[in-house]
Order: C-alpha cells, then structure tokens, then sequence
C-alpha cells in the first residue's frame, strides 16, 4: 500500500508548476487560560489577488504541518488546532491546472484519495479541530474544514461554494459525504448541486452559518480574535455547540430526488457530474464516511478521465481569463474617453441600451427618434427600470436620481449629439434606414465620435460605406435581454481604425460586457450557428420528421432549451428573417423554411401552443411537409455535422480568431452549457469534427485528456 | 443661559497588549488602525448596555498622523469598527499626552453637555512610524536658540534632567527600573492586567521573527521579569557617552492602542454603565523642552491647586515612566520616596512598554484597577511628561470610597 507521502509524491512529479500553499504551525496562548494552541495557516506566498489553492505539493505541505500538530496533541502540548487563511482567502480549493495535466486514471486517483488522506486526519488528532473560514472558500477549500470539529465563519466572507459541479467535478475531498451528514441532505443538494448549477451561486459568511455549515459567525473586524475567543469558551467547556438532529429517513431520499429534478431541469442528464454528486450523496444517509471516501474517490477519477470535466475547465478559463483579455482587440491605449452617449430610436432594444449605458458609464444618454411620442416611451421605460431598481434596493435614491438625469430625450439629433462620444443606432433593421441615420448624424457629431450599430445581420462596412468617415464606425452587437447575457460581437469594419475599436472595446468592458471581436460576416458568430442549426431541425421537419422527433433530437447535449423552444423565444419572424439574410450570403448551406414562412405570415409567435411543447393544431394545419421521417438520431448527426461545418468555414473566413472564440460566444450568448465547452470540444470528442472536418478543432490535451 | 458643569466619569478602558517595535515585534504587520478598532470594538462588547449611537464622539490621539495614523483617525476607526455613521470622530495629538488630552478635551465637552458619552484613546505603531517620522521643525527653533537643540530627542532632554537634579543618580534610576519590572510582573501573576487587554490577532511572514502565519498578542511583548540592578549596569547610554539613560531604565520603542469610555455620569447611572472612576481636575503645563520631563510637576501642581487639594490627599499615583529620572524628578519635588507602595502600583511603561500617544488610557484603566481594589483611598492622579516641554496631570475620584458619605 502507498503512503500518502508516496502518492503525493508521484503526484506532484506531474505538476511541477504548481503554486505551492505553506501550511504554517504557529503557536499562541489562548484567552483566558485554556491553554497553548496551534492555529495553521494556509498562504501560497501571494496577496489576495493569488487565492490559495490545493495541488498536491501543497496536500504534503499541510500532511507535514499535521505531523507535527498531530505529535504535539499526542504529547498534550496543545488543547487544539486551528486552520485559517491569508488576508480576505481562506482556500479556494484544487489547482484546475494540476487537474487539466492529469493523463492516467491512477494519477486522478492519486489526487483524490491525497486529498482524502490528508484532511480526514484533521479529524483523528487527541485534540477538537477548528475552521476559521475567514475569507472565501470554494472547493476543497470548504472540504478542508469540514474534516474539523467545529467551524466559525466571517460575516466579510463574500464568496464561499462547492463549484464542482458547475466544471464538472464532484465535490471529492470530503464534501459529498461530509456536508449532508453535518446539515442534512437537503441543505447539502443546495449547496453542492443547486447553487453550482446555478451558474455557481456564492454563499456569503451569514447563510454559510444560516445553513449550519458554520457553528459560530463573527463580524470580519476582530474575526480570528473573537473565533479564538469562541474556541477558547468551547475547550474550557463554557459554550457547549448544538447541531440540530439530521433526518436520516425519507427526507434524505426526496432530497437527493430533488436533486435529480433539479440536475434533469438543468443539464437533462447529459453532464454525468451533479448525478454522480447525488449518488454520493444518496449513499451517504447511512453515516459510513470512508466508504462515502472511496465513493469520491471513484467518482473524481471518472470525471477528471471524463471529456465533460476537461470542457468544464476549458469553458471556465475561456470565461475567466479570455473574457478578459479579448484575442484581436487593439491596445487599449488607443481608447478614447466616452463622457455622452447618444442612442438612435427609442424602442425597447434602444431603450434598454440607455439603460444599461447609464448605469455602467454614468454619462449623459440622450435617446432620438422620430417624434415625441417614441422619444417620451423610451425615456419613460429606462426611467420606470430604474425606479424597479430603487424599489428592489439595487439603487439608492441618489444614485436613482442621478441615473434619470442622464437619461434624456430629444427630437433635434443636431443639439442632442453635438457633444457625444459614441452614438449607437438601434433602428428598424433595413440597410437604406441604417445608412440614412449613420449619415445624419454623422452631420452633427464631434468628429471624434464613434458611431455604433446594434445590427444582428446587416453589413457593418456597406452601413459605413456612404460615411466621410467609414474609420469610425463599428458593430456593437448584443444579445437579448441585453441585461441578463455577457456577449457583446464587437465587429470590425472593413474601414474600422483601430482607436475606435479600442473605444468600442473600452465600452464594453465598463458596460460589463464579454466581448469578443468578430469579421464583418454575415450575422456574426452566435446567430449564424444557431440559424444553420435550426435551418438544419426545420429542414427534417420541412422534409417529413414530425415537429417532436426534431425537438427532442438534441437532447442529449443537454442545451439550455431545445430548438422549437429556441424558436419561441427569439421569435419565429426573427428567425425567418435572420434565415432570409444568411440564405443570401450562403445560398448552398442555409435554407429558408416556408413552413416557418407561413407560421410568421399567420403571426404565430412559436409552434407549441404556448407554455407546452404540444405542436399548435394551428400550426400542423400550415405545415407542408415531405416525407421522409428522420430519427432523433439522424437529426442530431445532421445538426451537429452543420455546425462543425459551419464553424470550421468561419474560422477559415477568419470571422474570429480561434475555435476558443467561437466557443466563448456560444457559452455567453446563447447559454450553451459548460459540459460541452460551448460546443467544439463536444464535437470533437463526439467525432463530429474529424468525420466534418477531417480532424479535431483542437490538440489533444485542450478540452480533452492530454495524450 | 445658565448651565451646570455635569460630573465626568471613566467607564471602561481597554488596550492592546504593547509590542516592541521593529521587524520581530508582534505587530510588525499589523496596522495601526486595527489596532485601535480592536480596542473600539472591545470596549463596546464589555458594555452591552451602551447604545452605540449613544456615543456622541470617537477622539483618538496619535503623534504621527499619517499612513494608517492618519485619515482623520477617530472617524475612520469609528467606520471600521462599526459604530453607526451618526457617530463623529477626530484625531488628536499631545505627543505622550495624546490620549490623555482625548480624555480631558472630551470630558470637557461632556461637562460642558456638549456630548454624553465618548470613546477617548489613542495609538502609536512606532515601528511603522517611528518618532520624528515625517517632521520638519522649524529652522528658526535652532537660529533663535528658542530650544536647545537636544529638546528634539527624549534621551537628551532625560539626560539633562539627571544634570539638572545630580542627585537622581544612575543608581536611583536603574533602581527604579527594577522595581517597576517586578511590579508588573505581580500584577501579571496576580492577573490584575489581563482582564484589560484586547487580544489581537497578528500575522508574521517573516521566518526571522519567529513562527509564521497567524497567532495571537495576549500579554505586553517589552516586560523583562527578572531584571536585576547588575543586568541594568552594563547597558549603553545611547544618548550621551557616560551618561546614565539606558534601554533599562527607559521606556522602549512600541507599538500598540488603548481606548476608553467616559460619560456624564448621570448619563452612565440612566445606561447603567459601570462607574469607575470620577474626574476631579485636569491640568497641562509647558516647561523648557529640553527638561520635557520635568513637566509633570507644574501640571500636578495646578491640578491640585484648581481640585483644592493637597499632595498629601491622594492615595494613588499612576505615572508614565518614558524615563526612570523623570519619575523620580516629580517624586523627590513632592517629597515621595522612590518605592513609595501608592505609586505605579502595577509597574510602569519601563516594564509595559510606551506606544506614545495611547499611552495615557493605560494610566487611567491601570488606577481604576486599583481604586476597585482600594476602597479606602479616595483620590488618586495620572500623570505624565509630553515633548517639547509639557506635563499633564488628570485627578481621579475613586467612587468606591468607603467613606464619600454621600
């Protein structure tokens, strides 16, 4: 049998790259006389800005630390042991890039019964164990102080979850045994499947306490302080700590049941973390925590092997870290300052725009149009958000008064954009109108100004062609609701210079925005895959598949919704018309659907009748269909060789630069989930890519298990 | 309009353990600020019945009011600890004196009925600020020979003050030292200081220093228990060749805060807030700089005088001991033997330490201590000297006398 040593050892040999988190042992005397204590703190050397992490070096530098605090115990030198954190960070759990250099399946292994081994120690020592959660906590971080007796928390904790199952992990060091055993089950599917698969939903210090996680919370002023005053009541026997009493009978099975519904609703079934999660937990009921450990064990060694977990890790880097550093986009430098706003039409895209600019610019946002009327319902709608805003305490007063008076009105485009920095249009999507209005305001504005357009699908360069100057204006294109989804296609003229990108980009980062740059190509990225994937479910339903066989077809990917649903919510006459413009540029790969052609000429807003996936007898009357019946099967093998086809002549047309971009925008503008890396590891591990494509979108080793 | 001084009274007071100052003292990472929010915050813990919006100021002394000192202390700590919004605050400098001059400036204001309760204290990290830090004295003090130039460093102006009285000798002094190290080390074994002290949390990432990560001051790191006459001998006189001041018979350099309740006392009877001690009189008074330490005695001086009482009257002293030789200046002037049992009954800052404006809330919290112990002593004095030349003295009521008859 190997030691633990031995198998982190082996371990660490794969990562030599690691961060490595001290454990420190230092020593003090705790309040009151109770008695010489020693408190470990986990600190990897670097401020906040670094959060503490776990690889295995690290699991070795706190096995070494509990050496010594485990021999000291022993020899009744210390009444106990306490584990806390660097400023503001507690730990926030394994180091994602040991996990991504995992190849073999024993070195999975390795890390997860390493971790096991370590921490579960915390639990034998001759003396109570203590957590100070002082500041966030994630992952094994949050394990780490399960293993210890007793737990206290700061109120200033802002962030503390179990994320595994949103990459797609399960929590493996402890946490699916440990958590439901200590606040029972349901609570536990809270945390461990529900606030994960809630796009990984933080706890603060208050309900980590609220749930019970926590036996004591402390205001983050003195918290190490009043927590060692607390530790010291509870040695010397003072404050006696009351759990409340874990149902372990039925309960436990309709949570973990509850679970299921939950995970079915979100990934239906096709991301095999949060089920593996329930199993543990399910197993869990009966108390044996070392089998629950081997459990973890088995079930991280999967996972990590699993092309799910390697796309989770692949999608969260893409939103964490090339979200941020957008690939293509000029040096920021060159951004000009943008203190007015000017916002064309006043409709409700237009309004929810000023909206938006308003809040994240705090400048002036006037909104034109062509009378009083529209200008005074724009105004009207973003001034009645920002009262909802006050009445859900989102604003204060001042702040609501302040972001109405940016907001105005005005019919005269001369005096209301003479002063603007950046004039976005978001008229009636037709090329003539979009030029007329470019070229109007042109007229007014300093000649600094960028002019934006919010165009889903219309030539940016041929809206620019017409201007004196075509360097200023680029493509600005957001998704709907503007408010709830991060992309933002930041396209690049064929005349666009590169310090009115930098300005578009500079925008969009305060506006909060994911952006990524794009070619002026025909709609984009987000709605040409989504329209040659619906073309390709409406071609099998125009051809004879009946309207439910198509609909299901994708199911198991698990998206957000399903395609006839897709089609609801973006509107049958916007897809048909998004269909009409692609079908144009690409005549040979996007059809036009005329059965969807008469379902918006009889102004039908989806198939379904609404709020059911029942086909509308309406609208089956309208369908025209062949017949020649797919199955679900030969409709997914359609839908997904389209979009490895299409996705492949965009990177060839070099409408982004790298799949990665592709995959960013799928995730942050349709929602597509994190198990399938937005949708090109997916391809590639289904085999799509090579039989599309003739090869994978990407090296082994990204999004996949390195070889 | 008429109006009645109202009756001043301590409530609380609270510190910080005191650390040494400098890379391997246990505050060497800690701020400042933080400090004195412990110390806030403790405060209001020990005394559940005050309101926190009953506190109508947050005075806080420090002499060097930058980095962490500074940003107008007594309200950004007040943020920081979580006193409501509704409370003001401000920073106050006395040099040695600051808190003591937090505590006199606000009680005051309390007489006066401008407030009813108020936290006075102060704070010194002279490791991240050491003294002088930041200065820049006027050239006319030299030009004009307004001070001697030695006014500008303690030692010297010490050092002056054993030329000044030749027969406080080194001896005297080192003798003095002693003692007050023995003292306090009973105090410590009789637990009459602990229950005083804000534990505070400190990180190290210094392996230089000693164990690294967190732990926890819970006693004053500068005590040396078991200091002899023949340990002092050998210590170097820093500020003169031959001299007679040491680090031995010195206050060292030192980190740490202290704060205090005070009320009108009516006010603390309506809350029911504990009454620890009553303000008779307070006085300050300036001396030539360079004798700083001498300065003590005028300022008794007038406090007695404006009291109506004598020397003989009080029962307790609390003097700061920044140097054995200024202690024995205001002792041998009022007649006092150098071992006299009513003074420095717990030792003094040669032994605690000397963090110099949180200093005078120690005095005040350690002569409560004592009144509570002391039924039969009825008045009793904190005092202390101050740079450039000044001494304060505050005048104590014990409301424990036996024999008050009221």
């Amino acid at each position: 049998m190997t030691t633990t040593q031995e198998l982190l050892k082996g371990a660490a040999d794969v990562f030599p790259d690691e961060v490595v988190t001290q454990a420190h042992v230092r020593h003090l005397d705790l309040p009151g006389g109770v008695g010489r204590f020693a408190l470990i703190t986990l600190d990897n050397g670097f401020d906040h800005t670094k959060p503490t992490t776990f690889g295995p070096q690290s699991l070795g530098e706190l096995d070494a630390a509990i050496d010594q605090v485990e021999a000291e115990a022993a020899a009744g030198d210390i009444v106990g042991v306490g584990l806390t954190g660097k400023p503001f960070i507690f730990a926030v759990g394994a180091d994602l890039k040991g996990v991504e250099v995992l190849k073999e399946r024993s070195d999975a292994e390795a890390i997860g019964k390493g971790g096991h081994d370590v921490f579960k120690r915390l639990s034998h020592l001759a003396v109570p164990t203590f957590a100070y959660y002082n500041g966030a906590a994630m992952g094994g971080g949050v394990e780490v102080g399960l293993h210890c007796t007793y737990r206290t928390v700061s109120q200033a904790v802002p962030a503390f979850s179990l994320p595994e199952v949103f990459l797609g992990l399960v929590p493996g060091w402890g946490g699916c045994v440990l958590l439901p055993n200590l606040i029972g089950p349901e609570r536990a599917v809270k945390v461990v499947i529900e606030n994960s698969m809630n796009q990984n939903k933080q706890l603060r210090g208050a309900q980590v306490h609220e749930l019970g996680i926590a036996d004591a919370l402390f205001e983050g002023a003195d918290f190490l302080e009043q927590s060692l005053h607390w530790t010291a009541a509870v040695l010397s026997g003072q404050l006696a700590v009351e759990r409340p009493e874990i149902d372990r009978g039925e309960a436990w099975d309709q949570a973990v049941a509850a679970g299921r519904a939950f995970a079915d609703a979100k990934v239906h079934g096709a991301a095999p973390a949060a089920y593996r999660a329930l199993d543990i937990i399910a197993a869990a009921k009966d108390g044996d925590l070392q089998a629950g450990f081997d459990a973890e064990d088995a079930a991280l060694a999967d996972l990590i092997m699993g092309g799910e977990l390697r796309s989770g890790i692949y999608a969260f880097n893409l939103v964490q870290k090339r979200a941020k550093r957008p690939a293509g986009a000029p040096d920021k430098s060159l951004a000009r300052p943008v203190t007015k706003v000017g916002v064309v039409g006043a409709g409700l895209m237009a309004s929810q725009l000023a909206l938006l600019f308003a809040r994240r610019l705090e400048v002036p946002v006037v909104l034109t149009d062509i009378d009083q009327e529209r200008v005074d319902k724009g105004v009207g709608y973003v001034h009645e958000e920002i009262d909802k805003l006050l009445l859900k305490g989102r604003v204060g007063q001042d702040k609501a008064n302040r972001l109405k008076a940016l907001v105005t009105g005005s019919l005269d485009k001369a005096a209301a954009f003479s002063d603007a920095d950046f004039v976005i249009e978001a008229v009636f999507e037709e090329m003539g109108v979009k030029q007329k209005v470019f070229a109007e305001v042109e007229a007014v504005v300093p000649a600094h100004a960028i002019l934006a357009t919010n165009t889903s699908s219309l030539s940016v360069t041929e809206m620019a062609s017409q201007l004196k100057h075509p360097e200023r204006v680029v493509g600005f294109h957001f998704f709907n609701p503007v408010a709830v989804l991060p992309l933002l296609e930041i396209v690049r003229a064929e005349q666009t210079d590169d310090a009115s990108l930098a300005t578009a980009f500079a925008v969009a980062k305060q506006l909060k925005k994911t952006a990524v740059l794009v070619k002026d190509a025909p709609a984009f990225v987000v709605n040409r895959i989504l329209t040659r994937f619906m073309g390709s479910v409406l071609g099998a339903i125009d051809e004879g598949t009946p309207v439910e066989v198509a609909d299901r077809a994708l199911a198991p990917l698990g998206l957000p919704m399903s395609p006839i649903v897709l089609l609801e919510l973006v509107g049958p006459a916007v897809a048909h018309h998004v269909a009409g413009t692609l079908h144009e540029a690409f005549p040979e790969r996007f059809g036009v659907s005329e059965n969807l052609g008469r379902v918006v000429e009889a102004g039908k807003r989806g198939l379904y009748q609404p709020g059911t996936t029942d086909l509308d007898p309406e609208v089956a009357a309208l369908f025209e269909t062949g017949d020649t019946v797919l199955s679900e099967e030969q409709v997914r093998e359609r839908a997904l060789a389209a979009i490895a086809e299409e996705i492949d002549l965009m990177l060839k047309e070099g409408v982004v630069a790298e799949a990665q971009d592709v995959d960013l925008c799928l995730i942050t503008g349709a929602g597509w989930p994190f198990h399938l890396g937005g949708i090109t590891p997916y391809l590639d591990r289904a085999g799509v890519s090579e039989r599309v494509r003739g090869a994978a979108f990407h090296a082994p080793g990204v999004a996949s298990v390195p070889r | 309009m008429p109006r009645t001084a109202r009756d001043v009274v301590f409530v609380d007071g609270v510190r910080t353990p005191f650390g040494k100052a400098g890379p391997k003292g246990i505050y060497h990472e800690t701020r400042a600020d933080d400090l004195v929010v412990k110390c806030i915050r403790e405060l209001l813990r020990r005394n559940p019945d005050l309101p926190p919006e009953r506190i109508d100021e947050v005075a806080l002394a420090a002499t060097t009011q930058i980095g962490d000192q500074g940003l107008t202390l007594g309200r950004t700590a007040g943020i920081l600890a979580g006193l409501p919004q509704t409370v003001p605050g401000y920073s106050i400098d006395r040099m040695c004196a600051g808190a003591m001059t937090a505590v006199t400036t606000t009680a005051g204001s309390i007489a006066f009925g401008a407030y009813d309760v108020v936290v006075a204290g102060g704070v010194e990290h002279m490791g991240r600020h050491p003294m002088g830090e930041g200065v820049d004295p006027n050239p006319r003090f030299v030009s004009e020979k307004l001070v001697d130039q030695s006014a500008m460093f303690m030692g010297m102006t010490a050092e002056n003050l054993h030329d000044r009285f030749p027969h406080l000798t080194k001896a005297r002094a080192d003798a003095y030292a002693v003692a007050s190290q023995e003292k306090a080390a009973k105090a410590y074994a009789n637990g009459r200081i602990q229950s005083d002290l804000v534990p505070v949390s400190v990180r190290r990432t210094n392996p230089e220093a000693g164990e690294t990560g967190w732990g926890l001051a819970t006693a004053d790191e500068p005590m040396r228990p078991g200091t002899t006459l023949e340990s002092l001998a050998g210590l170097k006189t820093p500020f003169r060749a031959h001299g007679r001041v040491t680090p031995g018979n010195a206050a060292g350099l030192n980190d740490g805060a202290t704060a205090s309740l005070l009320a009108a006392e009516d006010v603390a009877r309506e809350l029911e807030l504990p009454v620890k001690m009553r303000l008779v009189s307070y006085s300050f008074a300036g001396v030539e700089p360079e004798v700083m330490g001498v300065g003590p005695v005028p300022s008794t001086e007038k406090a007695l005088a404006q009291a109506g009482l004598s020397i003989g009257d009080i029962g307790l002293f609390e003097v700061n001991e920044a140097f054995a030789v200024q202690v024995l200046a205001f002792l041998d002037h009022f007649g006092i033997a150098d071992d006299d049992p009513r003074v420095n009954q717990y030792g003094g800052a040669i032994a605690f330490g000397h963090p110099l404006a949180s200093s005078g809330v120690r005095l005040m919290t350690q002569l409560a201590r004592q009144f509570e112990e002391q039924p039969h002593v009825r008045y009793g004095l904190t005092t202390m000297c101050v740079g450039f030349g000044m001494g304060g003295t505050v005048i104590w009521e014990n409301p424990h006398f036996e024999g008050a008859g009221k």
